[in-house]
């Protein structure tokens, strides 16, 4: 029976071949284009997600000044001192390792080559926290940076930009003027979109402070949380330790804010997962158009075959019997145009892969979506044709020239 | 009795003026008779048809198909009753196009939900003659073969009667004989055979003739 039914319908939509494609054409887009672009997002998802937690993931950072999300932060405060990231590592529960951080832009200079990029005044424990590695040379020693020694570790960018194809290590360079003797390079990252890790030079936070900043005060102090341990709790110690250190009372903000990496992971997850389903509900609008598109096909095809629907009343077939045809015609057309916006959605989302800097991934529930998706879209919009040929009078049906 | 009817009655409505197509129709035909139907057009014959064929249903009076009443009833159990005790046979044929002829017989018994519809099938094709054409399609047949096809499809689910519609209007009279003949043949069975038809010649083949004019039987 389903059988019969089903090569009635494939052979009425052979007959139409042009037809029948042009009728699918929205669907296959509409699929494709879901498909795509939800491969698209879920991509764009996890190159976030990589390069954040390449960034480490168990941190949180001290700034100063109050928190900007509850208002305007003023950009230099000095309130941050070098004692502070001491009494975090010495006092807290919890604290694996501080990073006293200073940073500026400034112009570095190799031969006639110069740019502009950040210098980030650092300790060694910085590498590790924040997870960078060394693609050539080596980090600085304790003695160096306890005698403000003045070596630097260059960033992909800033190699690129100042010595092209040439090994950077061994060279020297100036910083605002001050020479420097390039020992690292550091490997590349990628640009995480609020601030670019590889265009920046690493020197000891001493020599920063002492000879090319000139500030006796910290931009940021990074801290590593032992493993196992609260991100939060650690959080409300540091807060309680650096108010007390401050001399904050009660009643006042703080002059300082903590940033906690799970957040900013959460966050940007959050964001991304925005960008999909807007990818997605954009591209389902073709989808809808697509379904309407065969609505308009079935409409055509049951006026006409009325006198077919005439006779198939005549001899015997109730009107579900004819809904049901109608119905499975209109599922043939949506189902076989999606599986064909599958291919067109892989087709695209390889290209993008291939031809962009964008990353994309199929997911396999994305493919079984667009299958229910089409599947429900030919019973949605085959509906009504469907139920006006089995409302049709069969006397009317079978007089209809 | 096969078919009965008593003080049957169809109105049409063409806005407020009621249009009477069927008048006090009382008819009735035995099992196993072969009646033509005659009238001119306009005379309600075709109304009739549609009514003896359960396609459509009298506004007044009782319509007995072997014994039960089927003036008020509806829907899917008229399509049921048409399926299983009405064999129809059109003018133009009315076989699906790209469905072989084989599978155009089967159609009935789908609607039937009858298992194994292809052996039914060809039997009723081998009865009509068409043995050799199950696989052609209707535009690869010529006239008279159609036709037969058409009647192998009204007669797969053995229905008691036979409601044919100027069966012989589209074919020439060599065609048309050979039908009529093998309309006979299936009477001659059993079968209870109504031609609807203006034509003396095709009414003259058959046992009895039921007139109809404005509506009544004269």
């Amino acid at each position: 029976m389903l059988w019969i039914i089903l090569k009635v319908a494939l052979k009425s939509l052979l007959a139409n071949k042009m037809r029948s494609l042009l009728a699918m054409l929205g669907i296959i887009i509409g699929v494709g284009a879901v498909i795509s672009m939800l491969a698209l997002g879920t991509g764009a998802k996890k190159q976030v997600m990589q390069r954040i937690t390449s960034m480490g993931t168990n941190l949180l950072i001290v700034r100063p000044g109050g928190d900007y999300r509850k208002g305007i932060r003023s950009t230099t405060v000095e309130t941050l001192k070098l004692t502070d990231a001491e009494a975090i590592l010495d006092k807290i529960e919890g604290v694996e390792a501080v990073a006293p951080l200073v940073t500026a832009r400034a112009q570095v200079k190799y031969f006639n080559e110069n740019m502009n990029t950040t210098i980030t005044g650092a300790p060694l424990t910085y590498i590790t926290m924040r997870n960078f590695e060394l693609e050539k040379g080596r980090v600085f020693t304790s003695v160096e940076k306890d005698h403000s020694a003045r070596v630097a570790i260059v960033g992909n960018v800033v190699a690129e930009q100042l010595f092209g194809s040439q090994d950077p290590v061994g060279e020297r360079f100036r910083i605002k003027n001050v020479n420097f003797r390039i020992i690292g390079r550091l490997k590349a990252k990628g640009d995480q979109g609020w601030f670019n890790p590889d265009d920046m030079v690493i020197i000891p936070y001493p020599t920063a402070m002492k000879q090319v900043i000139g500030q006796d005060f910290l931009n940021e102090i990074d801290v590593k949380i032992k493993e196992g341990m609260k991100l939060d709790k650690v959080e409300k110690r540091i807060t309680r330790l650096l108010r007390q250190r401050h001399r904050i009372r009660m009643d006042e903000e703080e002059d300082f804010h903590i940033r906690n990496m799970a957040e900013i992971v959460a966050m940007a997850s959050q964001f991304t997962q925005t960008f999909t389903f807007l990818l997605g509900g954009i591209a389902s609008i073709s989808l809808i158009v697509g379904g309407i598109g065969i609505m308009n096909i079935m409409l055509v095809t049951v006026t006409e075959r009325t006198r077919e629907i005439g006779v198939r009343k005549a001899i015997g077939a109730r009107n579900r019997d004819i809904l049901r045809q109608f119905l499975l015609e209109a599922i043939i057309i949506s189902g076989l145009g999606g599986l064909m916006g599958i291919g067109l959605g892989y087709a695209a989302a390889e290209s993008i892969r291939q031809f962009t800097a964008y990353q994309t991934i199929i997911e396999l529930r994305s493919i079984l979506l667009s299958i229910t998706v089409s599947a429900a879209v030919g019973i949605f919009f085959g509906y009504y044709p469907a139920s006006r040929a089995a409302k049709l009078d069969p006397i009317e049906a079978l007089r209809y020239e | 009795m096969m078919i009965e009817t008593r003080k049957l009655g169809k109105i049409y409505h063409l806005g407020k003026t009621g249009y009477r197509a069927l008048d006090d129709v009382n008819i009735a035909i035995d099992e196993g008779e072969m009646v033509a139907v005659t009238g001119p057009s306009g005379s309600g014959k075709s109304t009739l048809m549609h009514i003896l064929g359960c396609l459509d249903t009298p506004d007044e009076g009782e319509y007995l198909l072997a014994g039960e009443n089927v003036a008020r009833i509806s829907g899917d159990r008229l399509a049921a009753i048409r399926n299983r005790r009405i064999g129809f046979v059109f003018q133009s044929f009315n076989l699906l196009p790209r469905l072989t002829a084989l599978e155009n017989v089967e159609l009935p018994l789908l609607y039937a939900a009858q298992n194994h519809p292809g052996t039914a099938a060809a039997k009723a094709l081998e009865k009509v003659g068409l043995a050799q054409r199950m696989s052609h399609e209707p535009n690869q047949l010529s006239g008279g073969q159609r036709q037969r096809v058409a009647i192998a499809r009204a007669i797969v689910t053995n229905p008691a009667i036979i409601l044919a519609d100027e069966p012989t209007g589209n074919l020439d009279s060599k065609m048309g004989d050979e039908i009529l003949a093998l309309f006979r043949q299936l009477n001659r069975e059993g079968r209870t055979i109504i031609i609807v038809t203006h034509e003396e010649y095709v009414a003259g083949h058959c046992g009895r003739q039921i007139r109809i004019r404005d509506g009544k039987v004269v």
